[in-house]
């Protein structure tokens, strides 16, 4: 297992100019990245949709690269997805999952049969072309070039650290710069997406 | 005889609407009133048909696609409307997508006497979540579809059609 924000940093050098949903990561990621008006930060609208909210904007963009951080929490609420993904087959759709093995933001609790879930499986078995699963982030650093120069959709599934919260919601510290409607209008902006 | 053929929603109407309206993907499940209109959307060049295996996913799908530009349709049916509420809240809503729902009324009666508790919650689930809503029983209800896809655009927020007839087949038939 590896650190989310450590896994982050290797990824920005090879970001380029796609667009990146970073999901959970985006604790880490508004620090990191050096493009966020491409950055898409929604914090969590609604668990279970990163995903398809991500899918549907790599359809609407066909030639911009979209990646998201999705994770297995997330991912668990709706694996139909994936046949849906695999089926419209988006060539710019890269999706990352970020596997800690439980429900980090609830104080730890474990997923269902957290160990033993092998999630590139079910995306190759739901027709992704390809599949990988990282364990070690040297094994990530020394394959993401090629992973993203492939034409998608692309699944990889990444074992990380939890970052494990028990304060009560409301006394969290916020990690978001902007609200999401600014977010969509810089997207928009940036990508020439009228109003 | 007439008076049946009157009482329709024949769906060459309801693919008029759509293309009127710039659609330009249609996140479906399908319903058990929809095959004739599925024939139609499969042919027709404008339009993306995107399948969802849980309807709760059209609403995230249609608020990536509507980030992205694109003009999207959710064709889903009512149990599977309820069945969305949280997606329905956090990205269509919460994301202020204007998109129009359009909804199989699975269960209604003019009557108000339901055989089908689908029919008994829809309109009180759409009253819950401040959905506004336009019932087509028949063609000559097809305008509030535009009226719909109006609406959504002006207020930035989800409106409802809410499809009471099943589709009878194609005109020419």
């Amino acid at each position: 297992m590896f650190r989310t924000a450590d896994m982050l940093e290797i990824f920005q050098q090879y970001r380029g100019d796609a667009i990146v949903v970073p999901g959970r990561g985006g604790r880490h990621w508004v620090h990191l990245s050096t493009n966020p008006n491409r950055d898409v930060p929604l914090g969590d609208p609604a668990m279970g949709g990163h995903a398809s909210f991500a899918a549907g904007l790599a359809l609407a963009q066909p030639d911009r690269k979209v990646i998201v951080f999705d994770s297995e929490g997330d991912l668990l609420m709706n694996l139909g997805i994936l046949p849906t993904i695999a089926e419209q087959a988006p060539a710019n759709f890269y999706h990352f999952l970020l596997d800690n093995e439980c429900y980090a933001t609830t104080g730890g609790q474990p997923v269902p049969n957290a160990k033993n879930v092998a999630y590139d499986v079910i995306a190759r078995g739901s027709g992704y072309p390809h599949a990988y699963a990282f364990t070690e982030l040297n094994d990530f650093a020394n394959n993401i070039a090629s992973i993203l120069s492939q034409p998608g959709p692309v699944f990889v599934a990444m074992k990380v650290l939890p970052e494990i919260e028990n304060e009560p919601i409301g006394r969290r510290p916020r990690w978001q710069t902007r609200s999401r409607d600014q977010v969509v209008r810089d997207l928009k902006t940036e990508l020439g997406i009228p109003e | 005889m007439a008076q049946a053929n009157a009482a329709e929603l024949k769906p060459e109407i309801v693919l008029d609407e759509m293309k009127k309206n710039g659609v330009t993907d249609v996140v479906w499940l399908p319903d058990s009133e929809t095959n004739w209109l599925y024939l139609l959307m499969q042919a027709e060049p404008s339009l993306r048909l995107i399948p969802v295996s849980r309807e709760g996913l059209a609403f995230s799908m249609a608020s990536g696609l509507a980030v992205g530009g694109k003009t999207p349709i959710i064709l889903i049916q009512n149990t599977g409307l309820m069945e969305s509420g949280d997606s329905l809240r956090g990205w269509a809503l919460g994301m202020n997508i204007p998109v129009v729902l359009m909804v199989g009324y699975r269960g209604w009666t003019r009557h108000g006497i339901n055989q089908d508790t689908a029919a008994t919650y829809t309109e009180r689930f759409l009253h819950a979540f401040g959905i506004n809503y336009y019932l087509v029983e028949n063609s000559e209800d097809a305008p509030r579809i535009s009226i719909a896809f109006d609406e959504a655009r002006k207020t930035k927020r989800p409106v409802a059609v809410l499809v009471g007839d099943e589709y009878h087949g194609f005109t020419n038939r």
